[in-house]
């Protein structure tokens, strides 16, 4: 699949039935996403707003042919609910919930098999030009266009969405890969996805610190993306040793620094800006715009 | 989640480590019989969540139970710093009295997330007793990894060929093993991020113990770990950070003068960097997080403010889901009770902005409303200028 979500896609929401399963999947709704499920253990048969409510993952996919899951469940429960749609050979699983123990997440990425997961921990995946989007992001703040985000971060994807639609340049797709440290879809595969995308011109990488994806993703787009890239790590000014909200936002035993990110970043040929408030202007220059 | 010393070593016990006998105290008097049931000669060592304790004068042997008193009452209550504790220190409240050994070899184990592999590893290296992160910095050929699957543990093939790398043979090498596979049960079991031994003794008589141990535990996985959660030291943590905490905001003390309050964790981080690119300097991460209300804005700017190094306020909001003019009543609200002096700048962005903005212009409060991140960033650090002058 070129896109991992296009006019195609039809959304389960695990969750649903809580207040913010219920909430964001109606606003997925409203912008233009097929929503034809949800999955609450023990409320199957159920409706929420006129969506059908399904005991398992796999009753849902049979009843409706849902190729796609979002998920909204407690973190204690939030690795079985992956692992739920990826038996039920869900193709793309995002899950938006924050604080999955990492043990939980090492278990849940080794099942996957042939699913795609983004997330955990993410505000999830838009594409304005098919008006899809399965996640937290607000829709309005998108616009149709050829700049594809990828970020480890929600509000500051948002910051670099509400740049670019200010710079009337607008998105192909937005993917935010999540803050945990252990998740599914990484840089390297959402800058695959961009490489291969015809409606991306360029793209923005938004890092942050502690691992070292930042460094992985750099090598890789200096040997194999021939689009401009624009990058920004967030935590330049972040102590050592603190976790910094997000679970993987750490500098731990020197590892992960802003400081050696922006360096290979650099390296990799990335127009790196120093300060977020430069993300979209300084891609409107390199595109020539 | 981080626990002490003589904590972490009760933790290994239970999965078959060896460890020196040893009590943990508060009291000198106490220190000295512990030093006595211990055969006379004991080590005394303070009990802090940083590392460097030794260095800074936090571990100690005592020749005689005498010694070991002496010793305790010097320790207990001192302002303990190392390198890891900032320049106040740590106030040290217990001491542990540990068995002196005698040591042939100190070796280094440690086990953690390998965020690359998705897998924990364990990491091992002759150089016991040396900062790792030196060690790794210098001699990166000289730290052995063995990633292994929580799922079915450290297999002994795996725990033989790091043995064999650290250069053990014969009966030490047969108990190096039993220690690796009882160290990696201990850190899926107990859903560690961190157990590090440094370092780990070989004894004269070849025996393998755990000279010093730390471990840190996943803070999303303690609803599960009770008797973990319950080793919590409210002490060992910022008084702010804690009184945050309660309110299910992310604060975290930084050393400089702007006060920062921001929704999501990547943008707080930006908000600190762009401060700094302005020519300013953080004073705090503040995560509101997604859903925040006006309590919450309420209890953030009351949190920020009793830092009294905070000479002036930036808040920026990128709401997505959270509704701008919420927000501007938070801060109206929070300005005006709290008496607050310094200047504050508002960036508010998303839904209903427009009622937000206006929300604070009607206010008749010096709340200083801003453009962008940019704008925010600049504006705050004018204000800095001004209340300097």
């Amino acid at each position: 699949m070129l896109n991992w979500i296009s006019t195609e896609t039809k959304l389960v929401v695990q969750g649903l039935t809580g207040r913010e399963g219920k909430y964001h999947a109606l606003a997925c709704r409203d912008y233009g996403t097929q929503v034809v499920a949800g999955v609450t253990p023990g409320k199957g048969g159920t409706t929420v707003e006129g969506i059908p409510v399904f005991d398992s993952v796999e009753q849902a996919v049979k009843a409706t042919g849902a190729n796609a899951s979002m998920i909204f469940v407690p973190p204690p429960a939030a690795a079985d609910a992956i692992m739920e749609a990826a038996a039920a050979g869900v193709p793309l699983i995002v899950a938006i919930t924050e604080g999955i123990p990492v043990a939980d997440m090492i278990k849940a990425k080794r099942y996957l098999r042939s699913s795609r997961l983004i997330g955990p921990n993410c505000p999830g995946i838009i594409r304005p030009s098919s008006k899809v989007k399965i996640g937290i992001m607000p829709g309005r703040i998108h616009r149709e266009g050829t700049v594809g985000i990828v970020s480890r971060s929600g509000t500051l994807t948002y910051e670099a969405v509400g740049q670019t639609t200010g710079l009337g340049l607008g998105q192909s797709t937005c993917i935010g890969i999540g803050g945990d440290p252990v998740n599914g879809t990484n840089f390297i595969d959402a800058l695959s996805l961009f490489a291969n995308d015809p409606d991306t011109e360029a793209v923005i990488m938004i890092g942050e610190i502690g691992g070292s994806a930042e460094e992985e993703a750099a090598c890789w787009i200096a040997g194999n993306l021939k689009k401009p890239v624009v990058g920004f790590i967030a935590g330049q000014t972040a102590p050592p040793g603190r976790r910094m909200g997000h679970a993987g936002a750490i500098i731990s035993g020197g590892k992960g620094t802003a400081k050696d990110k922006l360096t290979a970043m650099t390296a990799a040929g990335i127009h790196v800006v120093p300060s977020p408030a430069l993300m979209g202007e300084t891609l409107k220059k390199v595109l020539g715009k | 989640m981080k626990v002490h010393e003589y904590q972490a070593k009760e933790i290994l016990r239970r999965y078959g480590v060896a460890t020196p006998r040893g009590r943990v105290t508060d009291n000198p008097e106490e220190a000295r019989q512990i030093a006595k049931d211990l055969g006379g000669s004991a080590v005394v060592k303070a009990q802090i969540h940083a590392g460097g304790r030794g260095k800074g004068g936090g571990v100690k042997v005592g020749k005689t139970p005498d010694e070991v008193f002496e010793y305790a009452k010097r320790i207990i209550g001192m302002q303990l710093v190392t390198h890891q504790t900032g320049p106040s220190g740590q106030k040290v409240k217990k001491v542990y009295i540990e068995e002196t050994a005698t040591i042939a070899r100190e070796l280094y184990v440690g086990i953690t997330l390998d965020r690359a592999l998705g897998l924990p590893v364990v990491m091992a290296s002759t150089e016991g007793g040396m900062d790792i992160e030196e060690v790794a910095a210098h001699s990166p050929e000289k730290i052995l990894r063995q990633s292994f699957d929580p799922a079915w543990g450290l297999q002994p093939f795996e725990a033989r060929s790091i043995a064999y790398g650290l250069g053990l043979s014969g009966d030490t090498h047969k108990k190096a093993v039993t220690f690796l596979i009882a160290l990696a049960k201990a850190y899926v079991e107990t859903d560690s991020s961190l157990a590090e031994i440094n370092p780990l003794m070989i004894t004269g008589s070849g025996d393998v113990v755990v000279l010093d141990a730390k471990m840190t535990f996943d803070d999303n996985a303690l609803f599960r770990h009770q008797d973990i959660r319950e080793l919590r030291d409210l002490d060992e943590e910022d008084p702010l950070e804690v009184e945050a905490s309660k309110f299910g905001l992310n604060y975290i003390k930084l050393d400089g003068n702007v006060g920062c309050m921001v929704n999501g964790a990547g943008l707080a981080m930006a908000t600190m960097d762009i401060v700094q690119y302005a020519g300013g300097k953080p004073a705090n991460f503040l995560d509101v997080g997604g859903g925040a209300n006006e309590e919450q804005v309420k209890n953030a700017m009351r949190i920020i403010l009793s830092d009294s190094a905070v000479k002036a306020v930036l808040i920026n909001i990128f709401g997505g889901i959270m509704r701008c003019d919420i927000i501007a009543n938070g801060v109206v609200n929070a300005v005006k009770e709290g008496g607050i002096t310094v200047p504050v700048v508002v960036r508010l962005e998303g839904t209903n902005v427009e009622e937000g903005k206006q929300i604070l212009r009607d206010s008749g409060l010096a709340v200083i409303p801003a453009d962008g991140m940019k704008d925010a960033a600049e504006k705050v650090i004018a204000a800095l200028g001004k209340e300097a002058a």
